[in-house]
């Protein structure tokens, strides 16, 4: 049984302008163990998917489908089950550390208190093992460091710190939103290499939301890419890179640029913007920028599931 | 806490600065008091030229104003403020003495009510945004805000000491009875604008990135509230205090003087209208020492609770 | 797919960009639907105009005139039968016109101080804000200092001093409030000279001029209008304190603080004679209230209180 299982997921948001949807149903799934990327453009429904899953959605949105954690369906539960599952089975790296972190804490006390709530640890204890922890990540003098407050950091700084928070409770699945967004290349690195250390450490599941596919190449097993709120295609990382399927991986495949390419090709970008999420056209949604739409696109596509797992959402190599 | 030394250099720095606004007060209050037409003695019978220029030289006002100004300045740093012009028999120290007592009492408790009850009311309503409850809240809220204290203070009075009798109508003999309808109306046009200021405040804080990632962190609600929201959102708050309180004493010279109290706010008053320079001049300079000693508390307090603000002095 | 925008300026590339339907509404549009939905301010706006046409043209409708008084009905409580439909003061005067007649004062003052107060805080506000640095931190200095002290205080020893003429109030009472409205407009003043659009306007060769009408004024605007509607309220009250204690305008004129004064005196034998100017007054400051909280949230969404 998958660790994660998610079925038909659907997101949406009231607002005075009418019904906005974030996510349309979404299906998939991550093993213990494996790491999934979440892919696509801003408002593609990525970070509203998680926070469904979080129970962390706005006050004006709403989720429906399933989410089964080992099992149990976490959309179904109240916040006071949730809570015995996040910050201890499941944790959450967010995306901006100056505003996810509280800046008027020490962050001794924001590490300390996931684990003195969910592991029953005193306050000595805590500590020390929050310190490991930072340690674990890298980051140097780590006794002293607690002590201070978010402000007092640099952005790479805040950034391990937060990934250190979501590792304390070695989670069974940690969700990274963006964590190396804001940073510059080298403490990327830094941080992607130490989430596969521990991930290998402890077999934990990562589901990574990037729009960096460099970063997703490299930290990966398994790629989910997402537009307008759906799934257009998911398969192994080797198979997103060398076959993608989907016009939109293609395009996004070739708007970045490659060591392996010749070095004056120019870089293609895909023409046109996302669809408005109030006003969804009917048919496939990526019709309108699509270099390969034909009529049978005013339908919604089908979901082409081969042998090699490697399903996308395409009428192309439908025969009738 | 202390032995930080962002602290510490935020403290002094802040207590240099309050000396410029001590010195402010008092050389306004004094120039201001003295440029009025008419002096003292005018509404005495009209005294015969060699009493009224023995009184003159015993004020020490035969002197250039400059003079006196410093002679003033020189009294006051040993605190000596001299005798009142009206109450011959009684020096101001005497006279504050015996009126700071009440009207700190009256003061301190209306603060305190205030801020307790505006927070109270101000987080209840946030908790329960756009809900009947926020709604009642806040309308009354608004209300508080809106009615003058002089216009509540006498309906009060008249539905609770006249018509229903269960409070005296005014006077002061520091029985509890005779202290609620005084600190109770001062406290009100405060409470209700903590109240607004808090929830809007709660409200901010509870939408915030840090709220959602303490959720995420599988902490219970109450905690979430209590550890992460409660600092952040008291924040404003506790700024508030500083002007709040020069506000109420501004509103206590109202209600002493509809619940006829033997405050400093009435003697303020009677020793405008009468010019009695000595008297007025002590006052001000002791409420200015009052805000300005209050104001740097909560200066102390509020960076005690945002961290940011001792930094940002360091840097 | 057709490309219209605008602007001229984006046509041409807008087919490159793909950009497709751009008419959006402007800030104001949206600051004025949203005003319009906030209930609360749409109907304390319209109490308002009642208001203001009551205490204009009111005491010409009314058969009695403020100072006249009636012998035969001294304290007399509201009814139809005297004629006196608000009842009468101790001396036999009509409470309603007398009402209506401080609302003018009342009113007028709250104007005219609001305006000194308009005047003195954007222009200080705003050369701090322009000029920054050294400028603007010794004029905030003194902004703090004045804001720590007690006001009132020092409004009463003017009042006491210089006597109670009119002009003074207007100008002390506008005197309290400008240091709000300083503050706020520096601060707009400050982020404003530093955003992007403006920069951006610098480096498409805008003039300075045309930068503070066309960037910097409308952003003001908004920020303004609201304290302006928040001071109305807060000068209205404190000329009734003043008026409150015997500070305030000289008689025969009267404002709603006189009247609750007055009032006050006499509540225990003719109540309506204070309750009638209350109302006015607290209605007034009420709907100014909800007014400028309603055009607070029109305008700036996220500053909600």
């Amino acid at each position: 049984m998958a660790l994660l299982e998610v079925k038909d997921l659907d997101v949406g948001f009231d607002t005075p302008e009418g019904e906005v949807h974030a996510v349309n149903r979404l299906n998939f799934s991550v093993e213990a163990g494996e790491t999934l990327a979440l892919v696509g453009e801003s408002g593609s429904g990525k970070t509203q998917t998680v926070m469904a899953i979080l129970g962390l959605l706005a006050e004006n949105g709403h989720a429906s489908g399933q989410a089964f954690f080992k099992g149990k369906d976490l959309l179904r539960m109240s916040p006071s089950e949730l809570n015995l599952h996040r910050g201890s089975e499941i944790a959450m790296i967010f995306q901006d550390p100056m505003t996810s972190l509280n800046p008027y804490l020490r962050i001794e006390k924001q590490m300390i208190e996931v684990a003195m709530h969910h592991q029953g640890l005193k306050k000595a204890e805590a500590v020390a093992h929050a310190v490991e922890v930072l340690r674990a990540v890298r980051i140097p003098d780590p006794e002293r460091i607690i002590r201070q407050y978010p402000h007092e950091f640099s952005g790479g700084m805040r950034q391990k710190v937060m990934v250190a928070m979501g590792l304390l409770s070695e989670p069974e699945l940690l969700i990274a939103d963006e964590p190396t967004a804001a940073l510059d290349v080298t403490v990327q690195t830094q941080i992607t290499h130490l989430m596969s250390a521990l991930q290998k450490k402890s077999n934990t599941a990562i589901i990574l939301i990037s729009h960096d596919l460099g970063i997703v190449a490299g930290a990966c097993d398994r790629v989910l890419v997402m537009y307008a709120g759906e799934a257009v295609e998911c398969g192994t990382v080797e198979q997103i890179y060398y076959e993608p399927k989907h016009p939109y991986t293609q395009g996004l495949l070739n708007s970045v640029p490659r060591l392996d390419q010749a070095t004056e090709r120019e870089l293609e970008t895909i023409p046109g913007n996302p669809p408005n999420p109030l006003t969804l056209p009917d048919g496939c949604k990526f019709r309108d920028r699509c270099p390969q739409a034909f009529d049978a696109c005013s339908e919604p596509p089908p979901m082409q599931v081969g042998g090699d797992r490697h399903p996308f959402r395409c009428w192309l190599g439908v025969s009738k | 806490m202390i032995r930080d030394t962002g602290m510490a250099r935020h403290v002094i720095r802040r207590l240099l600065s309050l000396l410029p606004t001590l010195f402010m007060l008092i050389t306004v209050a004094f120039f201001l008091m003295r440029a009025a037409p008419g002096g003292p003695f005018d509404s005495e019978k009209l005294l015969p030229p060699e009493i009224e220029a023995n009184l003159e030289a015993k004020y020490h006002m035969d002197e250039s104003l400059l003079q006196q100004y410093f002679r003033y300045l020189s009294q006051i740093a040993v605190l000596d403020f001299g005798p009142s012009i009206q109450y011959k028999d009684w020096t101001v120290n005497e006279l504050i003495g015996q009126a700071m007592p009440v009207s700190l009492t009256i003061g301190l408790s209306a603060m305190v009510l205030a801020f307790l009850f505006g927070t109270l009311f101000g987080i209840t309503a946030a908790l329960r945004q756009n809900t009947r409850t926020d709604y009642i809240l806040m309308g009354v809220g608004m209300l508080g805000i809106s009615i003058p204290n002089f216009v509540i203070a006498p309906i009060l009075i008249l539905l609770l000491a006249v018509y229903a009798g269960w409070l005296p109508a005014g006077g002061w003999d520091w029985s509890i009875a005779s202290m609620v309808l005084p600190v109770v109306t001062l406290s009100l046009p405060v409470t209700a604008y903590i109240a607004r200021l808090t929830r809007g405040s709660m409200i901010e804080v509870m939408h915030s990135n840090f709220i959602r990632s303490a959720r995420a962190k599988g902490l219970p609600e109450s905690v979430v509230i209590r550890r992460h929201a409660l600092r952040p959102a008291l924040a404003p708050v506790i700024s508030f205090l500083g002007p709040a309180t020069a506000g109420m004493i501004s509103g206590s010279v109202i209600i002493e003087r509809i619940f006829s109290i033997p405050g400093l706010g009435s003697y303020f008053v009677q020793g405008a209208l009468n010019r009695d320079y000595s008297l007025v001049m002590g006052i001000v300079i002791f409420y200015g020492v009052l805000i300005i000693v209050l104001n740097f508390l909560v200066d102390l307090i509020y960076a005690w609770l945002n961290p940011r603000v001792r930094y940002d002095d360091k840097n | 797919m057709t490309i219209k925008t605008d602007n001229p300026a984006v046509d041409p590339f807008a087919a490159a960009m793909g950009v497709v339907d751009i008419k959006g509404r402007s800030p104001w549009e949206d600051a004025w639907h949203r005003l319009l939905k906030n209930r609360a301010a749409v109907y304390s706006a319209f109490i308002m105009v009642v208001m203001l046409l009551l205490v204009i043209f009111g005491p010409m409708l009314i058969s009695w005139e403020s100072d006249f008084t009636d012998w035969d009905n001294t304290s007399s409580p509201p009814s139809f039968s005297t004629g006196h439909w608000f009842g009468t003061d101790a001396v036999g005067r009509d409470i309603l016109v007398r009402t209506l007649e401080g609302g003018r004062i009342s009113l007028m003052v709250g104007l005219v101080a609001t305006i000194v107060s308009l005047v003195i805080g954007v222009s200080y506000g705003a050369i701090a804000g322009y000029f920054g640095g050294a400028a603007d931190r010794i004029m905030m200095r003194i902004v703090d200092i004045i804001y720590a002290l007690p006001f009132m205080f020092f409004v009463i020893m003017l009042m006491v001093v210089f006597g109670r003429n009119i002009l003074l109030i207007f100008a002390a009472i506008g005197a309290i409030n400008w240091l709000d409205m300083a503050r706020i407009v520096r601060g707009q003043t400050l982020s404003l000279k530093n955003t992007e659009f403006v920069e951006a306007a610098r480096a498409c060769g805008v003039s300075d001029w045309d930068i503070i009408r066309r960037h910097i004024t409308p952003n003001l605007l908004g920020v303004v209008i609201v304290y302006v509607t928040l001071t109305i309220p807060q000068v209205i009250l404190a000329e009734s304190f003043l008026s409150f204690l015997g500070l305030g305008v000289q008689e025969p004129m009267s404002s709603w603080g006189a009247l609750v004064s007055d009032g006050a005196q006499d509540m225990e034998s003719a109540p309506w004679t204070l309750i009638v100017p209350s109302v006015f007054l607290t209605v007034t400051l009420y709907c100014f209230n909800y007014i400028g909280d309603g055009l607070r949230d029109a305008l700036d969404p996220k500053d909600r209180v």
